[in-house]
């Protein structure tokens, strides 16, 4: 681990510069000690693939004693290795509905031609497995989640779609996500949830969080139609 | 008349700045959004810090409160009551009932009273404050308004002002003793900054990991810089004539703050701005100082930019000291 300063107010912790389940666990580890001892003098705590984004409140500390500080708590994480089983209790198990029909499921063939398996199996693929939140961002509750099964690993579309309907999920390279929003995008997109995952009038506003852990559950049509989807 | 606003509590007894014309693209904007940048919501707020937080000083408001961030004119609107009122930062040409006025100090408006703010030869950005500050229900803990996010604003929807909007605020006191006139609050002399066609910016070259090698981070303070006509609340492209080669390519997403310099592969740097995405993947040159911004945020496309690398210490004192007496 080493601690970057930024700017004035702000540093990132860069840990081991892999993405693996390994370092999620040690970024979720520290973000949680910095929110619990550091909470009065930190203003944004950004969690990603490797590394921890703070920003701070410099009319309460200086950027020294504030380094200082989190040099402290990263020791401590340093101490606890590895493979920490009662981590995994600590982390919310979502489970999101997907309808994964041909009619939302737009680039389902395209990743059954690509992986030799058939459609069935490339959603099974990707419904059995479950899935961490390494990083969120590109949009308020876009969250990046990985790794999806090597089969059914595709990359980003050449030409992305202009648009992109709210609740699509989709695979880029390793990584699966859901489109909060409707938006432009590049990822193959594989089926839709009915769940609206950001609501700006909910505390907290996304459903996701970095460290939270994510099942995807196959539903029917009338399913998905019942709990107000959109084909 | 639109005057019928969506905001359906809006009466004749209450003061309120109806929106005759928008302009370009004003929005409400207050100190920002602060603690939610782990869900990807971006912190937004004012782009000329400085501007902003002398628009509130001069009128005693808290930092926080809500003003218009009017970006470059074709602004006019009109007050129901009397208000005491500021504008800070670029000078776009502001008038009360076609009479000029100045900037960065305050004025008293009557009811009635019609503002309009046309455009500038220099800077973009002029923020229209209100005694007591704009009366608007903040979302997600702020009223700063993010379109991409479709957060934040009058509507809770994100969307810049529009004619007809009635914005809510603070009645003045107008029960003064005698005739005296309300005393005039003037920005000092010294910290009116001048909208240059050249500037210097000061940061702090990025050491890390994810930063640019050394030898591609001096070639960035040796040249000079344009903006370049793609600038947004997000970010300020920049362009030089020769792009930067950087060999550390392989970065991976981060968390990003304000002021920081990515080099995209193109080689063109981009100071990420108040709206900017939370996270990111590009190399960085470094991080403009905080105090700095607000004299890259007020410049207009073919503004000539130089990048002078100082050292942390020399920069978190002074912004101390600043945010010790402006954000009060």
């Amino acid at each position: 681990m080493k601690i970057n300063s930024l700017s004035e107010n702000g540093l990132t912790i860069l840990f081991d510069q892999t993405i693996t389940k390994q370092t999620a666990d040690k970024v979720l580890k520290l973000r949680k000690l910095i929110e619990k001892e550091l909470a009065e003098f930190v203003i944004d705590i950004i969690p990603s693939y490797t590394s921890i984004h703070l920003s701070f409140d410099i009319k309460k500390i200086s950027h020294k004693s504030f380094v200082d500080k989190v040099e402290a708590l990263t020791q401590q994480v340093s101490q606890i290795e590895p493979a920490d089983h009662q981590q995994k209790n600590e982390q919310n198990l979502i489970e999101i509905p997907v309808y994964y029909g041909k009619e939302v499921g737009l680039d389902l063939q395209e990743i059954s031609d690509n992986s030799g398996l058939s459609i069935k199996q490339v959603i099974q693929t990707h419904s059995d497995k479950t899935y961490d939140v390494f990083a969120m961002g590109f949009s308020p509750g876009f969250a990046y989640l990985g790794s999806v099964d090597d089969q059914i690993a595709i990359p980003r579309k050449e030409t992305p779609r202009l648009l992109v309907a709210q609740g699509s999920l989709g695979i880029a390279g390793e990584q699966t996500a859901i489109y909060p929003f409707d938006s432009p995008g590049g990822w193959n997109i594989i089926g839709k949830t009915p769940i609206k995952l950001v609501d700006y009038d909910q505390q907290p506003p996304s459903i996701f969080e970095v460290g939270d852990r994510i099942k995807f559950r196959a539903i029917t049509k009338s399913e998905f139609l019942k709990r107000g989807g959109e084909l | 008349m639109s005057q019928t606003s969506s905001i359906g509590k809006s009466s004749s007894l209450e003061s309120v700045l109806t929106i005759t014309k928008p302009g370009v693209m004003s929005l409400l904007q207050d100190y920002g959004r602060y603690g939610l940048q782990h869900y990807g919501i971006t912190n937004s707020g004012p782009m000329d810090e400085h501007a902003y937080l002398w628009s509130n000083k001069i009128l005693g408001n808290h930092f926080n409160a809500p003003q218009i961030e009017i970006c470059m004119g074709g602004f006019e609107a009109r007050f129901n009551k009397p208000a005491v009122i500021a504008i800070c930062g670029a000078n776009l040409l502001p008038t009360i009932n076609r009479s000029p006025i100045k900037t960065w100090q305050t004025h008293t408006v009557k009811e009635g009273d019609v503002i309009r703010l046309s455009g500038a030869k220099h800077g973009l950005y002029a923020y229209l404050a209100i005694s007591g500050g704009f009366k608007v229900e903040p979302q997600l803990g702020s009223c700063s308004t993010v379109m991409r996010e479709q957060l934040g604003g009058l509507h809770h929807n994100g969307e810049k002002l529009a004619e007809g909007d009635l914005v809510p605020y603070q009645p003045a006191n107008t029960r003064r003793e005698g005739n005296v006139a309300p005393h005039v609050v003037i920005v000092p002399k010294e910290c009116i900054p001048r909208y240059k066609d050249s500037i210097n910016l000061r940061f702090m070259p990025n050491r890390s990991e994810n930063g640019c090698d050394q030898s591609t981070i001096n070639k960035f303070t040796e040249q000079t810089y344009r903006v370049s006509n793609d600038l947004s609340r997000m970010g300020y492209r920049l362009q030089s004539e020769t792009a930067l080669i950087n060999s550390n390519d392989n970065t991976i997403s981060q968390g990003m703050s304000t002021g920081l310099i990515q080099l995209p592969k193109n080689g063109q740097p981009i100071v990420l701005m108040k709206d900017r995405q939370t996270i990111g993947g590009y190399p960085l040159l470094g991080c403009v100082a905080h105090m700095d911004l607000a004299l890259l945020s007020q410049s207009k496309p073919g503004v000539k930019v130089r990048f002078i690398p100082v050292e942390l210490e020399e920069l978190e004192l002074e912004l101390g000291e600043y945010f010790g007496f402006l954000l009060s």
